[in-house]
């Protein structure tokens, strides 16, 4: 069963996919092209209904990674899809179109790492304070 | 000021906890501890407190607010930090979004160290307090 | 007829992150629900980088007093699962038995105040009484009443000592009374259903749309529980079994919470009963963390605990994140509260277990002249009300 999911979205995607790191049997990792991202997370999520769970975004100096991680329970597997994008612009498709779980985890990257989700519905301030400078993201790491 | 050692109202300000403080306020109400025989009563409003128990550490936004309800309580009011995080905000001190333990912005009138403390310690703490107020 | 908005919050003491929530009526009906967070943003994440492996540890054990273990459960789960470490066996039943105990005192709280929203005071107060054998059992076998710092990475901290053990075994048995207490009165009191069926409903596939967790899913009928699902921890090697209802409301969700704890009680009883047979080591011997990324999860009294650690070889994470079920749980409300009216919609957001002391900050503001109509001592009172308007209505 676990891996027919990794097959199906390999043989969907097979020209997008950069990389797949399998960790263990429960465990893989997908690396994509940020233009990609939306396709292959709307398929997962309304095709193969994996459970969304959350986004992470990790700042590794020179760009910002973020991880989309999805779950299947019955096969109790973690897939996650994985992304670079340019720290100067940081700038990549929003996923709250398709899963509304998504808002408020894409507010906080937003505001933690200053990356702008487009197509966002309500794009703004989730955890920090009104008087927050502008600018100034606090899980950068400059 | 000794008017207040009769029967205290309390109100409970939780800013950034991890909410165990809190629980702990709570169990000190319920059969076990029974803090309502002293008199001691939770009310839901500020305007009706004599003390403030305040836990956790001081977040911005949460500042705001305390400020405010500290502004709005009748005076005297005192306030007791309850927990090591309302004392010294122990391992959140170097994060981005604290504003200060309590006592940087509300006078504080007694600490209640412990993460979180028991009830016990807490109604030690209130009778130590009440002590005080006493003498004068 | 004019709409008028009532905040809720932003302080409530029983939640990881403060909420403020502002609902928008028209009369009793509640139109819209803004959900505002913040107020208890910590910055753990960032403060977890510049600390070590263990200390992350304490760290995370801070980020909620109600599951206190949950989360360095799943931290200890993420590290072992990046540096590839072997757990003792005895280490995972006592890992189980610590995390069972948690469930059972955090569904009996959420219970009490459950009870306290709807009027039933009693409920709160006997909740909590039963609340406290489990924490005296907590302090017998880890020190403190609450954060009982016991997972460490490779093991625990502490063993449980044979001596303990039948102390154990008899609160837990004393504990089944109760639990059927507690089901009695939820099941059989006619006001009860007409208070909480029917009332909040969140469907299965809001559930999926929001991705809701824990008892808030299981309740819709969706049967995920990290437990079974990804087994870890001791769970694969005891017998027991994920609890779901079928239909999404508030009376599901109380049903699924105290069926739940029956299964704890279960759990910890088949754990004492290995501890008796399987000796030797409680920790293994963790020497470096290698480069590498890992997941831990686990199933908190109030949904999945998703960890996500990135290192770099060195002894400190490069990136910690922390997903809390909450997080996924208190969004749902905007579907389940909307529609509702607003003596129901306390009761509906206590129902995801996030925050009941909120309400007691309640206020209702009028649209037009920004007064204060009603506190929150009132919002309770209004929900009290009607459990008694209906209890007339029954006669009983
Ligand atoms: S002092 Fe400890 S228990 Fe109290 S709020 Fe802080 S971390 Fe939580």
């Amino acid at each position: 069963m676990a891996e027919e999911i990794l097959a199906k979205i390999k043989e969907k995607f097979s020209w997008q996919i950069l990389n797949i790191f399998e960790k263990s049997p429960r465990r893989a990792y997908i690396d994509l092209k940020p233009e990609n991202i939306k396709e292959i997370v709307e398929f997962i999520f309304r095709r193969l209904r994996a459970r969304f769970v959350i986004v992470s975004a990790v700042d590794t100096r020179n760009a910002i990674e973020i991880l989309y991680h999805f779950s299947f329970d019955i096969e109790g597997k973690i897939i996650t899809l994985r992304t670079k994008i340019d720290k100067q612009n940081p700038e990549i498709e929003s996923v709250t179109p398709i899963i509304k779980g998504a808002e408020w985890i894409e507010r906080e990257i937003y505001e933690l790492l200053g990356v702008r989700f487009k197509n966002h519905p309500n794009l703004k301030r989730l955890l920090l304070a009104e008087d927050w400078p502008e600018g100034k993201y606090p899980l950068r790491r400059d | 000021m000794k008017a207040l050692t009769k029967s205290i109202w309390v109100f409970h300000f939780a800013a950034a906890s991890c909410n165990n403080c809190d629980i702990e306020i709570l169990d000190a109400l319920t059969p076990r501890f029974d803090l309502e025989r002293f008199g001691i009563l939770l009310v839901g409003s500020i305007r009706h407190a004599d003390v403030i128990l305040a836990t956790g550490a001081i977040s911005h936004k949460a500042a705001v607010r305390l400020k405010r309800l500290y502004e709005q309580a009748p005076k005297p009011c005192l306030v007791v930090a309850v927990g090591a995080c309302a004392c010294s905000m122990t391992m959140f001190r170097d994060s981005y979004n604290m504003a200060g333990p309590f006592d940087g912005l509300v006078p504080v009138h007694a600490y209640i160290p412990g993460c979180p403390p028991k009830p016990e310690a807490m109604i030690m703490g209130v009778v130590k307090l009440i002590k005080a107020l006493k003498k004068g | 007829m004019a709409k008028t908005i009532i905040p809720i919050g932003p302080y409530h003491p029983l939640q990881e992150e403060p909420e403020f929530f502002k609902l928008l009526v028209e009369g009793e009906k509640v139109l819209e629900l803004e959900i505002e967070l913040g107020y208890n943003h910590r910055g753990i994440e960032k403060i977890a980088e510049s600390k070590s492996y263990d200390q992350v540890l304490f760290l995370v054990e801070r980020v909620c007093g109600i599951c206190s273990t949950s989360h360095p459960f799943a931290s200890v789960n993420a590290v072992e699962e990046l540096a590839d470490i072997k757990v003792p066996e005895r280490a995972l039943y006592i890992r189980s038995i610590i995390g069972e105990l948690e469930r059972l005192h955090s569904h009996l709280l959420w219970l009490g105040l459950a009870g306290h929203f709807i009027g039933y005071n009693t409920v709160w107060m006997w909740a909590w009484r039963y609340r406290e054998p489990v924490l005296d059992i907590f302090e017998k076998i880890t020190g403190n009443r609450q954060h009982y710092a016991m997972m460490k990475i490779g093991g625990v901290r502490r063993d449980i000592e044979s001596d303990d053990i039948p102390e154990i075994w008899k609160m837990v048995d004393g504990l089944l009374p109760v639990l059927d207490m507690f089901k009695g009165v939820v099941m059989d009191d006619p006001v009860i259903h007409a208070r909480l069926k029917g009332v909040g409903i969140l469907t299965k596939e809001d559930v999926f749309e929001y991705g809701a967790l824990g008892p808030t899913a299981r309740a819709s009928g969706v049967a995920i529980d990290v437990r079974k699902d990804d087994p870890y921890a001791a769970y694969p090697l005891v017998d027991w079994q994920v609890i779901t209802q079928e239909e999404g409301d508030v009376f599901a969700k109380a049903v699924v919470r105290i069926l739940e704890m029956y299964e704890s009680v279960k759990i910890i009883k088949g754990c004492l009963d290995k501890l008796k047979v399987v000796g030797g080591e409680i920790d293994a011997k963790v020497k470096e963390i290698p480069p590498g990324e890992g997941i831990g999860r686990h199933e908190a009294p109030r949904g999945e605990v998703f960890h996500y650690v990135r290192s770099d070889g060195s002894n400190r994470p490069v990136r910690y994140k922390i997903r809390a079920p909450s997080y996924m749980n208190v969004p749902t409300n905007q579907k389940s509260v909307v529609g509702g009216t607003i003596s129901d919609a306390t009761i509906t957001l206590a129902a995801v277990d996030p925050c009941y002391c909120c309400t007691e900050r309640v206020a209702v503001v009028d649209k037009k002249t920004g007064k204060k109509g009603l506190t929150g001592q009132d919002l309770i009172k209004l929900s009290q009300e009607k459990t008694l308007r209906i209890k007339r209505e029954m006669v009983v």
